[in-house]
């Protein structure tokens, strides 16, 4: 049989790699020269080194916003987790109550993330807030501008409220693929409901839920929108994630050195924790103990 | 301890997934629920297990009613067409299992769950997870599951259409030497009719929720009470061709006679119509006797070692199965031949007159 080269095939790879490049590694290469060089004009740098690192991995004001982050992103998951799956529980598996829940469930993700934020800061101001007035009425005393416990509680109720949703409708999808017959196979065997739960519809799961804690992971770990709408970050640094404190570094401060190098240091940190997640999540209940 | 199940009748938004059906099996039996997809056999065993409750009728077993006893405190075992075992659980915590929720003692478990095991060919699998399993060794090891309960009642929903030819042959020929050494009701919904044969014991045909024969294997597929039932029970379908019987003679399709021979002889005069399987149609004359038919060829598929050749005979399609491949060109005019010893005789009703097994099944006897 005859054989040619037929370099068609490049043109068709050719899109791809230009609209990734473009995209996707042109923007990287200029931060990643940023975070080498101190920039002054176009013909006015200095090559640094490391030095921008050094500064920024330094930085106690950094580390203090890593360990807020961490925190904030651990408790996301906690909640948003197990929540997800309990209302995914519940949602009617057919009928008309399956469409209505599944539109319900899906409202907050509908809303984009300043509107979640404004309507949140009005819904827990303390004079005009339904949530609010009802908390500090009771006797308690809530104020998201002042108190950084309260602050948090906001930023996290926000969050909660957000993206939960995505968790259930991911759990939902997960449910229902699982065939009838496993259920039939648990009732006949005895099972109770939570040993179904627990050895059928769980492991089920798991891929969904793999790709559940990887996106509110890595959305958490970004978080924005919401603590610079509420407080802009306070009171104090309370509510300082990584991204808010980038931002401040960037456009407040214009230490565009320091906030390049940040910005590749905060991209290996959210890449390390997905590979992570993603290695445990993929050997647990497989049984491989390596 | 029979399972009887009386006037069973099952409705689901007013549409008749079971239609009165009476049935008795009786333990240490190989019971073959035959139909096609919609037939009713899934509803049937659903209804037998207690996931269903019936519209109307009793289920009884060993004379105790069992109809609104739920299934979690019936004695019952099911294997289903997808292969369903625990996810997270290694094949022996799998087969463990039912007993586990029975709270039977550990050593106990233990043996039981070895036992099975070697029974199935999957001892040295035990340690292993669904996942890594094959598709044979994962419906072996739901097999294997329910078997361990040793439930009075154990209902295969089509257990071997998910497998392949090999294995399928396998696990069947296996699974005939295990059950024979059962005391449970074991009932097998198959939609393949040689499957059934191969299988053996007993077949009840279902046809659109209704039960239309109950017996030994071999005796429905003998003597199908209706052209309906030896439709179902064929593989590929029976051809059917209408003739009529006057004095001593028999024309087929108006224009063939054949003098009146064996199991034919008795016919009273008056229409009938008559049934030929696809294997008794030849294409080449095999006996002097042979009544031959005009035919044109329509169609060959070759379907592993055999040929199907679909012939038109007055607009009508039949079936002839061939040993070995062959190749036919399209459009010629053929003859086909039966042997008139081979034919089945129905009323215009549909209703079996004359078998021609009679013969053969009573030389078997003696």
């Amino acid at each position: 049989m005859k054989k040619w080269d037929d370099n068609k095939a490049w043109f068709m790879v050719i899109p791809v790699f230009l609209v990734v490049a473009v995209s996707a590694i042109l923007p990287l290469m200029t931060v990643v020269n940023y975070s080498i060089q101190d920039i002054f004009g176009p013909d006015n740098r200095i090559f640094v080194g490391i030095e921008w690192y050094r500064e920024v991995l330094t930085d106690s004001r950094l580390h203090d916003a890593l360990n807020r982050q961490l925190l904030f992103s651990s408790l996301v998951l906690l909640i948003e987790i197990p929540l997800g799956i309990l209302i995914a529980l519940m949602m009617p598996k057919k009928g008309w109550g399956a469409s209505l829940s599944l539109v319900l469930v899906a409202l907050p993700l509908l809303i984009p993330w300043n509107v979640i934020g404004t309507i949140w800061i009005i819904f827990t101001r303390p004079d005009i807030g339904l949530f609010g007035a009802a908390i500090n009425g009771l006797g308690i005393a809530f104020d998201h501008t002042g108190a950084p416990l309260d602050a948090w509680i906001t930023v996290m109720l926000m969050e909660v409220w957000h993206w939960t949703p995505l968790v259930a409708l991911l759990a939902y999808a997960g449910l229902q693929a699982i065939p009838e017959a496993y259920f039939q196979a648990a009732r006949i065997d005895g099972a109770s409901t939570w040993a179904t739960f627990r050895y059928i519809q769980l492991p089920k799961m798991r891929g969904v839920l793999t790709i559940a804690v990887l996106l509110r992971f890595m959305d958490s770990f970004l978080i924005y929108a919401e603590p610079f709408v509420l407080t802009g970050g306070g009171p104090g640094n309370s509510t300082t994630f990584l991204s808010i404190y980038l931002v401040k570094l960037a456009v407040g401060q214009f230490d565009l050195g320091p906030a390049a190098a940040f910005s590749i240091i905060y991209f290996l940190i959210v890449l390390l924790f997905c590979w992570l997640f993603y290695q445990v999540l993929l050997k647990v209940g497989t049984g491989d103990k390596s | 301890m029979p399972m009887v199940i009386e006037n069973v009748t099952k409705l689901v938004a007013n549409e008749k997934h079971i239609d009165s059906i009476s049935l008795e099996l009786e333990p240490g039996t190989f019971n073959i629920l035959l139909g096609r997809t919609l037939s009713g056999k899934t509803s049937l065993m659903r209804l037998m297990a207690g996931l269903d409750k019936p519209t109307a009728g009793r289920i009884l077993m060993d004379g105790q009613d069992l109809t609104r006893l739920s299934v979690r405190k019936r004695d019952v075992a099911m294997v289903y067409q997808q292969f369903i075992n625990y996810p997270s659980m290694t094949v022996s915590e799998n087969i463990a299992s039912p007993l586990r929720l029975a709270k039977v003692s550990p050593s106990e478990i233990d043996r039981r769950v070895r036992e099975v095991a070697e029974m199935l060919h999957i001892e040295n699998l035990l340690d292993r997870l669904p996942v890594e399993l094959s598709g044979g060794q994962q419906q072996r090891t739901a097999i294997a599951r329910a078997l361990v309960k040793d439930a009075e009642l154990l209902l295969l929903d089509e257990p071997l259409v998910n497998l392949d030819y090999k294995l399928r042959e396998e696990l069947r020929t296996e699974m005939r030497e295990i059950f024979k050494r059962r005391q449970s009701i074991v009932v097998y919904a198959t939609t393949e009719p040689l499957e059934a044969l191969a299988l053996g014991g007993n077949t009840a045909v279902l046809h659109e929720g209704r039960l239309e024969q109950f017996g030994p294997t071999i005796d429905v597929y003998q003597h199908p009470r209706t052209t309906r039932i030896a439709q179902a029970f064929s593989d590929p379908a029976m051809n059917f061709v209408a003739g009529k019987v006057d004095g001593n003679n028999l024309h087929l399709a108006d224009t063939l006679q054949a003098p009146l021979q064996n199991h034919l002889r008795g016919l009273t005069p008056g229409d009938y119509r008559f049934g030929m399987r696809p294997s008794h149609l030849q294409l080449q004359r095999t006996t002097d006797s042979d009544i031959e038919f005009q035919t044109t060829l329509d169609l060959a598929e070759i379907s592993g070692s055999e040929t199907f050749v679909h012939v038109l005979h007055n607009a009508q399609s039949w079936t002839v199965q061939q040993q070995g491949i062959h190749n036919y060109r399209m459009g010629e005019k053929t003859q086909v031949y039966i042997d008139p010893s081979r034919l089945y005789v129905f009323d215009l009703d549909g209703h079996l007159v004359a078998s021609p097994e009679q013969h053969s099944a009573a030389r078997s006897l003696r």
